[in-house]
């Protein structure tokens, strides 16, 4: 156990790609954590992900012990958060587990959308925020002018900022002096009863479920028997420990410490980010306050491609949203896929990531169909419905008003992309709030329907800014609006899955592009097919698919027969992929396809 | 008495064309002698099994059966004569290829009895006979043409079309060249790219294209045009005649009437006991003749047909025909009435859409019908 006076727990937060990983293996690096032939790049990224697309999804902690220079050995509890606007809420919960952050800031880059929203969650939460500049060593970079603009944009003081590189490592000595020094020691009574945070769980193929804690108050063993207080669930610990980066076993967690516990917990359920972990037989009189739970903002329909893995997506789902808790499915069932789930993500990259990782991690075919947003329908008979699914949308007619969810966007950029930046948000039917300019960077900031951000908003305004331009957003309520459900008909028969909610302004041309889509996706085949969009009874689009012209086996004799009829009953077979509408058989490839052009 | 149509499969060709997926070999040497006994055989196994029966047809299908010794084709005949009852008037027809020497051998084939000619003309454009891999010139082939004309009351000839760079105007006068010689049927195939064969890897690999769909569909309907012309009725998908000129024993295969399959690689379709039987006979040359020679016959497989699979196989040869299915025969064959064989929305979405014309007594696919048969067939008899 280690006397709270020498832990240090921080968390290492910045806008995406400012160096928070990089960071992190240096720190491991210079306090011996790993030996050199483990090191690699950005080693706290270990999802092949994460270390395919170079970014963190998932934060990281690792414990290191530090030899200051005042002689003394200190425990250091790193956390390296994630840093894209779809993962803030991993950020803050690592940050309830620290006392302090490590504000990074890329020396060249300066302010970006993320900087400023993740240090204002580090400053919520009670923060000591220390400033870093990073990225010295490159020829861009202005550690002066930077400074500045952290003193000007996020209002901490940054004149005695240090300046890094994580890259070389020069500078990063420093970095841990200045941690030993300046943040607060945790505290808590080890003769407390525990009282611990539950940060974190995750599935592990060989451990089973593993809960990453932070403990308050009293102390936590192997063998000692807990309780997850909003679970109500008890469990016995097998294990005990922490990573520094390797996992390693301890004989206790004390006070302040960060480490993780198995349990055979089997239920993925009773380990609730938020929950508070106490002792069955001596529990705490008070639980933790816990995190406010997310809220997703973007939702999808995923269904199995083969529906024989529909019970294999069910299980994936749940060790998933072990891991991140972040996410939310339920039971769905549709006319053109067949069973599957309906789920809410935090943002497109958010969803783009689950759906990867079910793949990979899970070796799941996926379809997904288009990402929208939840509407707030007012019924005439006076009831509230919360739509989660266009193709759940009631009968017009029952329909008093509708409410869209609205963002406010914060964006930075140079000066000379924003025209364009504001020319995008008008065309999504953004309302401009505040222009202002830091040197030659503009910050504004913008409400939106979310609906027009979830499609493609955020790869427009990354082009039409050469990648330039930042974001950041959080929700802003909903507002009524003429919204309207496009549904797109084959052979009259109403496509469950491709429907859409759009305002009434693009209805026409995101409609007619559907058709077109389905149109050049859809094989030609023995009966002519009218594929249309439509708004209640009014058609806006039609396409027709032609019916085949020729598909006859000019030669058909005695001998041929058999070897006829089995190819025969193999069409036949084949016919089992396809979806029926009406006279027409569909594959389901086609609308797969369709799903995923609408992406783009 | 029932009524039984008689095929024998010579497996033997000079050379094996490119884009041919029969059962048929090259062969060094052929013991005429071993083979015309081994027929012989093989044809009383089948009097003894299917009993008392009146040949309507008999037909020497091949491979190439011109390669055949004349006397085994008249003793195959004499063979069929003595186990069933074969008229006087029956069609007994003989695939011949057009080279010079076979071209020799027609008037010694129709002494042994054959009254049609098949002549598997493909082409009358050499570099076309050279594509296809075929063993005779132009020249050669209008001498058995003429030849066949001469001495046959009965003659038809195989054409090939939709062959890579052929246009429907190449492809009209090539038509118009054939009819000059006035045959009174034409079987016109469109060029098919068969798994297996050298034209499938060659086209696969991008060596020569096929045209699309849309244009296969103009050289058919311009085929079907011409040959209305010239008073030759499409009575089968791909095939036309004068009135009465109708090839006798195929209109068994498509009118899914009863015929027995001789020698290697022979299919057969006979109703034993009150249930159809699908026959196969052993496709290696060799093997077949040692289990003749052994059993008496070279059956590999006689498997029972459920009412389903007759069923479509009844739908799938029927329909191919102008006259279509015939309800009461339908009903005789399968055992069950056509209208409760199939769906019935099926068969009414289909006349809605004017793809099958449904009366009283029959069943066929439209001209729009026919073109698309084998994706209607998929539908209507797919649950
Ligand atoms: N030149 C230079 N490059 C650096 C430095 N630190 C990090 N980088 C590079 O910047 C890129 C992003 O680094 P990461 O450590 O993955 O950034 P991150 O902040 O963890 O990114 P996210 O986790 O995705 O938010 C990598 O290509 C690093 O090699 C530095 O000091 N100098
Ligand atoms: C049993 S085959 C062969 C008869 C004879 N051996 C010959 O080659 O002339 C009968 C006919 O089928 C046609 N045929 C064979 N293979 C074909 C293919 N791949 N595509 C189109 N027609 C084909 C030819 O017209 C051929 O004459
Ligand atoms: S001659 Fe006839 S049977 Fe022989 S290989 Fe050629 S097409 Fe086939
Ligand atoms: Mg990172």
């Amino acid at each position: 156990m280690t006397d709270p006076t020498l832990i240090r727990n921080f968390a290492i937060v910045a806008h995406i790609d400012h160096g928070k990983s990089t960071l992190a293996d240096r720190l491991i690096e210079v306090c011996g954590g790993l030996s050199e032939r483990e090191m690699k790049s950005q080693v706290l990224d270990s999802m092949e992900l994460e270390r395919e697309r170079g970014i963190t999804i998932k934060a990281q902690t690792v414990r290191l012990a530090y030899k200051a220079r005042d002689g003394l050995t200190y425990q250091l509890n790193l956390m390296d958060t994630p840093g894209h606007v779809d993962f803030t809420y991993e950020v803050s919960r690592s940050l309830s587990a620290c006392e302090g952050s490590i504000l990074l800031v890329d020396a060249s880059q300066g302010v970006e959308a993320q900087t400023l929203a993740n240090a204002y969650l580090a400053i919520e939460a009670g923060h000591e925020v220390v400033p870093v500049l990073n990225k010295i060593d490159l020829p861009a970079a202005e550690p002066q002018r930077i400074k500045a603009q952290i003193e000007e944009v996020v209002g901490i003081a940054a004149e005695d900022a240090l300046e890094i590189s994580a890259k070389t490592g020069e500078g990063v000595a420093e970095v841990l002096e200045t941690l030993v020094e300046k943040l607060p020691a945790p505290v808590g009574d080890r003769t407390k009863p525990l009282q611990a945070l539950l940060v974190d769980s995750w599935y592990d193929s060989y451990l089973g479920v593993v809960t990453l804690v932070r403990v308050r108050e009293g102390v936590l063993r192997p063998g000692q028997k807990i309780l997850m207080m909003a679970a109500g669930r008890s469990y016995k610990v097998d294990q005990v420990g922490v990573f520094t980066p390797a996992r390693e076993n301890v004989d206790e967690l004390g006070p302040g410490e960060v480490g993780f516990l198995t349990a055979s917990i089997k239920t993925v359920a009773d380990c609730q980010v938020g929950d508070t972990v106490t002792d069955d037989g001596n529990p705490t009189q008070s639980a933790l306050d816990g995190f406010k739970p997310s809220v997703p903002v973007v939702f999808c329909s995923l269904f199995p491609a083969d529906a024989a893995d529909y019970e294999d997506l069910r299980e994936s789902l749940a060790k998933l949203r072990l891991n991140d808790s972040s996410f939310v499915f339920e039971p769905e069932n549709s006319q053109a896929l067949g069973v599957g789930f309906r789920c809410g993500f935090l943002g497109l990259l958010h969803m783009e990531i689950v759906q990867e990782r079910l793949d990979r991690e899970f070796d799941l075919n996926l379809i997904a169909t288009a990402p929208s947003v939840v509407y707030r329908l007012h019924m005439r008979n006076g009831s509230l419905l919360e739509l989660h699914n266009p193709s759940d949308y009631p009968d017009v007619m029952k329909i008093a008003s509708i409410e869209e969810p609205w963002i406010k966007a914060s964006i930075m950029v140079p000066d000379q992309y924003l025209g364009a930046i504001l020319s995008l948000c008008t065309e999504r039917r953004g309302e401009q709030v505040e222009l202002t300019y830091v040197g030659n960077r503009a910050m504004v900031i913008y409400r939106l329907p979310l609906n027009e951000v979830v499609f493609d908003f955020y790869d427009r305004l990354k082009s039409v800014s050469s990648g330039y331009a930042s974001l950041d957003y959080e929700l802003d309520g909903f507002r009524e609006s003429d919204l309207v459900k496009v549904t797109i008909l084959v052979n009259a028969e109403p496509i469950d899955a491709l429907s859409l909610i759009v305002h009434e302004s693009s209805a026409e041309p995101r409609g007619r592009a559907m058709c077109q889509r389905l149109k050049d996706l859809v094989p030609r085949q023995l009966f002519k097919i009218a594929i249309q969009a439509a708004i209640g009874g009014k058609v806006i689009a039609r396409e027709t698919v032609g019916a085949m012209r020729k598909d006859v086996t000019a030669k058909c004799y005695g001998g041929d027969a058999t070897r006829k009829r089995k190819l025969l009953d193999k069409q036949k077979k084949g016919k089992k992929r396809m979806r029926q509408f009406g006279n027409v058989e569909i594959p389901q490839s086609a609308f797969i396809s369709a799903l995923k052009m609408s992406e783009d | 008495m029932a009524q039984l149509a008689v095929y024998i499969h010579w497996p033997y060709c000079l050379n094996k064309c490119p884009y041919c997926d029969f059962n048929s070999h090259v062969a060094e040497t052929i013991d005429h002698a071993v083979w015309q006994r081994s027929y012989g055989r093989e044809i009383a196994y089948w009097a003894d099994r299917i009993g008392p029966a009146n040949v309507t047809s008999v037909f020497f299908g091949g491979g190439t059966p011109s390669l055949m010794a004349p006397d085994s084709v008249a003793a195959c005949l004499q063979a069929v004569a003595s186990a069933w009852d074969l008229a006087d008037d029956a069609e007994i027809t003989l695939e011949a290829n057009p080279t010079s020497v076979e071209t020799g051998k027609l008037a010694a084939f129709r002494a042994a009895g054959v009254n049609r000619l098949s002549l598997g003309v493909q082409a009358l454009n050499g570099a076309a006979l050279n594509f296809l891999g075929r063993q005779h010139d132009v020249a050669e082939t209008r001498v058995a043409i003429e030849t066949a004309a001469q001495l046959f009351d009965h003659w038809s000839m195989d054409l090939i079309y939709a062959r890579p760079d052929q246009t429907v105007a190449d492809w009209i006068s090539e038509l118009e060249d054939a009819l000059t010689y006035e045959p009174e049927h034409i079987s016109a195939y469109q060029l098919t790219i068969e798994k297996g064969t050298p034209f499938f890897a060659d086209h696969r690999a991008g060596v020569f294209e096929l045209p699309e769909e849309e244009a296969g569909a103009a050289f058919y309907d311009e085929t079907n045009a011409r040959l209305q012309d010239a008073g030759l009725a499409r009575y089968e998908i791909s095939n036309y005649a004068r009135p009465g000129a109708e090839s006798q024993h195929n209109l068994a295969y498509w009118f899914a009437r009863d015929y027995v399959g001789i020698g290697p690689g022979a299919h057969g379709r006979l109703m034993l006991n009150g249930a159809v039987r699908a026959t196969r006979q052993i496709a290696a040359p060799a093997g077949w003749l040692d289990a003749v020679q052994r059993d008496g016959h070279g059956t590999q497989e006689e498997a029972m047909l459920d009412v389903l699979q007759l069923r479509d196989e009844v739908a799938m040869m029927g329909l191919r025909l102008s006259t279509g299915i015939d309800k009461a025969a339908f009903a005789a064959r399968v055992g069950i009435p056509f209208e409760r064989a199939f769906s019935q929305t099926r068969l009414l979405s289909l006349q809605a859409e004017g793809l099958l014309a449904i009366d009283a007594h029959s069943a066929r696919a439209t001209a729009q019908g026919l073109v698309r048969l084998n994706s209607l067939l998929v539908y209507l008899l797919s649950r």
